[in-house]
């Protein structure tokens, strides 16, 4: 431009350019979302602590600082700056250690941690990049690993007192002749399970607070649960004697899936996992009903008692495929060049 | 009192879109002001879309306030008028705040000019009569408008003639106002609205009669009462009406508007005129107004200069062509945490460097930022929450398009339909990540291979 003739106004600040917009929410960070999780994950860790003591404080303070170390061992072999500020390691670790039994040891506790980054995260490019909720990696990996750690029998301890010494509601479903709990304590969480899964109370009061923040959407918790309702319903209408003597989990009515193993903490905080779940509200849905038919179908009928980590992983493998199918039509329409073909 | 055969049967709002801080407060009630007369204006040949205006091969020396400088280059053209009367200079280049480089006509204004007073009565005052309009031909209202060289005064500076021009194909049963200035900060729409609504209910009669439409609907977010109030009364026993819209960006967006007043939903790709309505600013009806009746160009333009960057944010009547510089000298300057200067509000408008560039028929207003206004948290991996889907007003999914662009997969933009997106900003404002959603996109739709 020629000479400006304009009176300059003070002295001028330098000023600076950039693209649209200039106007941001600068309330909503991605550490902000993390650390929305990490408060929604109080009540059930509450619990935790109410139900198993200081061994849930253990087992969950051994996962945390065990993902936290992975994330900045691994992202220093990648050459790039480890970025724990982001809390996104820390949700791994609670998460992580919320699904494990309470007498889970240390190093197990350690090396699923380990895994949940390192193989679960890093490996794909770290955060945004994983396919698999790095949480259900780690866990899948030691579950198998030291099964005998973690598998139904570790639950139950023989010579403890109190909760530990019971069978987990789930293991006792497979017992056609064992009595099941009573509704009441599952639902406030003074049953064996997992740290985080036994209080379907607690993990709903967190999970609705993540909802209401939109932190986590609402439609995977809803078809998650609606899945298993309409599952386990159809089947406590139609189920014989003759169909649980052979298969004793079909026994299990609509609130005992819904309170007795880890589906509400799973709905509401693994499968929410924006990552590895699809990208629109229909796609959402589609994998919330996945989730939930895999939970039924692997708690009726596989060799695991629960169902629901490896229901999430299934899903998780699906997510590109949902995506691909639930390509939203815009206002208005498709685009023209589309619509022709 | 006449019944409009049109309706509006719109629900009043759209789905998504989001609630960014208004910032109207600023300068909402602070009446329109005069800029003083600028010591040397800038008269850009192309400030419309479309074919650049054609200056004749010699100038001439002397500069009349209203005389055509430089005639329409096409039918999708518009004609620059000297906005004030001077000495005419040379054709100096100059760089528009959206980038483009563009001749201009320099031209200084004689020592002796119209008061304040005048020019305000001349523009914006004195009584415009919505009822009991004068016929006027159809035709002869659309040359008005064309010789007047009218384009779109909300920003994208359409020539206002192309689209009421006659067509055949596509008849046009309603002319819808726009008044939502559903940007943050900018209340110039506002300001005319109150202090020129016959003004605006004239101009968009004459629309109506010169496009063949038989209705009139002029679209206000709810948070302009006083506008909607002073609209009301003003098309009293016209055929205009009065709808009241949700407030939310991007209520203004064509796409937004028509099916929020209207019900009728514009084809992506299309234009309202493909649901039978041509929408036009209020800045733009008024100006019809004053073209039709008081066979005046377009040589004036109310502009806010706003945000919390500027000492005493202001409503201006400023002549086409003034430099920036003097706008926001007379909004009190720049404070000294102004870090940017936006030619239009904070959602759309474009950053500018260099503050001589000159306000064209399309400035709606000039926001100037601080760096407190723009405190973004570093850029971080997206992790997919799908807050951008769900602000998106088209429907689209934003993150999907700008990873397409980042890494050129053409067919995963086109399949996530990357050519409708309008560039509204809601994504960029939302994302958590604070990726530059916009930009990403914008670069994908210029690289995006044809066919």
């Amino acid at each position: 431009m020629t000479d400006t003739t304009a009176p300059k106004a003070e002295a001028a600040p330098a000023l600076e350019v950039a693209p649209s917009p200039h106007a941001f929410d600068l309330d909503l960070t991605t550490r902000g979302m993390m650390r929305d999780v990490l408060l929604a994950l109080l009540p059930p860790m509450a619990m935790a602590i109410y139900t198993f003591g200081w061994l849930a404080v253990l087992v969950v303070t051994v996962t945390t600082a065990s993902c936290l170390a992975a994330e900045e061992l691994f992202e220093r072999l990648r050459g790039s700056p480890a970025k724990l500020g982001d809390l996104s390691a820390v949700v791994t670790g609670v998460i992580l250690g919320l699904t494990l039994p309470a007498t889970c040891p240390w190093w197990v506790a350690m090396i699923a941690g380990f895994v949940a980054i390192g193989i679960g995260k890093t490996v794909f490019g770290s955060l945004g990049q994983n396919v698999f909720n790095p949480a259900m990696v780690g866990r899948a990996f030691v579950m198998i690993s030291f099964s005998k750690f973690l598998g139904a029998p570790a639950y139950q301890v023989a010579d403890a007192a109190g909760i530990l010494s019971q069978a987990t509601p789930l293991t006792v479903a497979r017992d056609a002749n064992a009595v099941m709990p009573e509704l009441w304590p599952m639902f406030l969480g003074t049953v064996n399970g997992s740290l985080g899964e036994t209080s379907a109370l607690a993990c709903l009061l967190g999970g609705l607070y993540l909802c209401a923040r939109r932190t986590a959407s609402w439609e995977i918790p809803f078809g998650v649960i609606t899945a298993v309702v309409l599952f386990a319903g159809l089947t406590q209408l139609v189920v014989t004697p003759t169909a649980i003597a052979a298969v004793p989990a079909l026994r299990l009515t609509v609130f005992e899936h819904l309170t007795g193993g880890a589906l509400v903490f799973g709905a509401f905080y693994i499968a929410t996992d924006p990552v590895t779940s699809p990208i629109t509200g229909r796609g959402k849905l589609y994998f919330g009903l996945g989730v939930g038919a895999f939970v039924w179908l692997i708690r009726t009928f596989s060799g695991y008692p629960e169902g629901v980590m490896f229901a999430v992983l299934l899903m998780n493998a699906l997510v590109p495929l949902i995506n691909r199918g639930t390509v939203p039509v815009p206002v208005g329409g498709p685009t023209p060049a589309l619509a022709k073909k | 009192m006449l019944e409009s055969p049109v309706t509006a049967p719109g629900r009043g709002t759209f789905t998504r879109g989001i609630h960014p801080f208004e910032g109207k407060e600023l300068a909402a009630d602070a009446p329109i002001e005069v800029l003083p007369t600028p010591k040397q204006l800038l008269l850009p040949v192309l400030q419309h879309i479309g074919a650049p205006a054609k200056p004749p091969p010699k100038l001439d020396k002397d500069a009349v306030a209203g005389k055509e400088i430089a005639g329409p280059g096409g039918f999708v053209s518009a004609p620059v008028h000297a906005s004030v009367t001077g000495k005419v200079g040379k054709i100096v280049r100059v760089t528009l705040p959206n980038g483009r480089h563009v001749d201009a006509v320099a031209i200084t204004p004689d020592p002796e000019q119209p008061t304040p007073d005048e020019l305000y009565a001349a523009v914006l005052g004195g009584d415009w009569p919505a009822t009991d309009l004068p016929e006027h031909e159809p035709g002869a209202i659309a040359d008005a408008v064309k010789r007047a060289g009218i384009v779109g005064m909300g920003g994208a500076a359409f020539p206002t003639h192309v689209k009421l021009a006659s067509n055949p194909a596509k008849p046009v049963d309603v002319v819808l106002v726009n008044g939502c200035e559903c940007e943050p900060y900018l209340t110039a729409d506002y300001r005319v609205m109150l202090e020129a609504p016959r003004g605006i209910v004239a101009g968009a009669l004459l629309a109506a009669r010169a496009a063949g439409a038989k209705a009139v609907v002029v679209a206000v977010e709810t948070n302009k009462p006083r506008a909607i109030e002073a609209l009301r009364t003003a098309a009293r026993g016209t055929i205009a009406t009065v709808k009241e819209l949700e407030t939310k960006y991007p209520m203004g967006g064509e796409k937004q508007t028509v099916p929020a007043a209207l019900g009728r939903t514009i084809p992506t790709g299309g234009l309202p005129l493909d649901v039978g309505v041509v929408v036009i600013n209020v800045g733009t009806a008024l100006a019809i107004a004053r073209a039709v009746l008081r066979e005046q160009p377009v040589t004036h333009r109310v502009v806010t200069v706003t945000g919390h960057g500027v000492h005493a944010p202001k409503n201006l009547l400023v002549p086409i062509g003034a430099p920036y510089a003097d706008l926001v000298a007379a909004a009190g300057g720049l404070r000294k945490d102004a870090v940017r200067v936006v030619s239009g509000g904070p959602m759309m408008g474009f950053a500018v460097a260099d503050l001589s560039v000159p306000v064209t028929k399309g400035t709606s207003g000039i926001t100037v930022l601080t760096r407190s206004d723009l405190a973004v948290a570093e850029q971080t991996a997206c992790v997919r929450c799908g807050r951008c889907v769900d602000v998106c007003p088209l429907g689209l999914v934003p993150t999907k398009l700008a990873l397409a662009a980042r890494k050129s997969i053409w067919d995963v933009a086109r399949r996530y339909h990357i050519t409708a997106c309008m560039e509204c900003g809601c994504c960029a404002y939302t994302c958590p990540a604070s990726i530059p959603l916009v930009q990403l996109i914008r670069m994908g739709k210029a690289r995006l291979p044809r066919g």
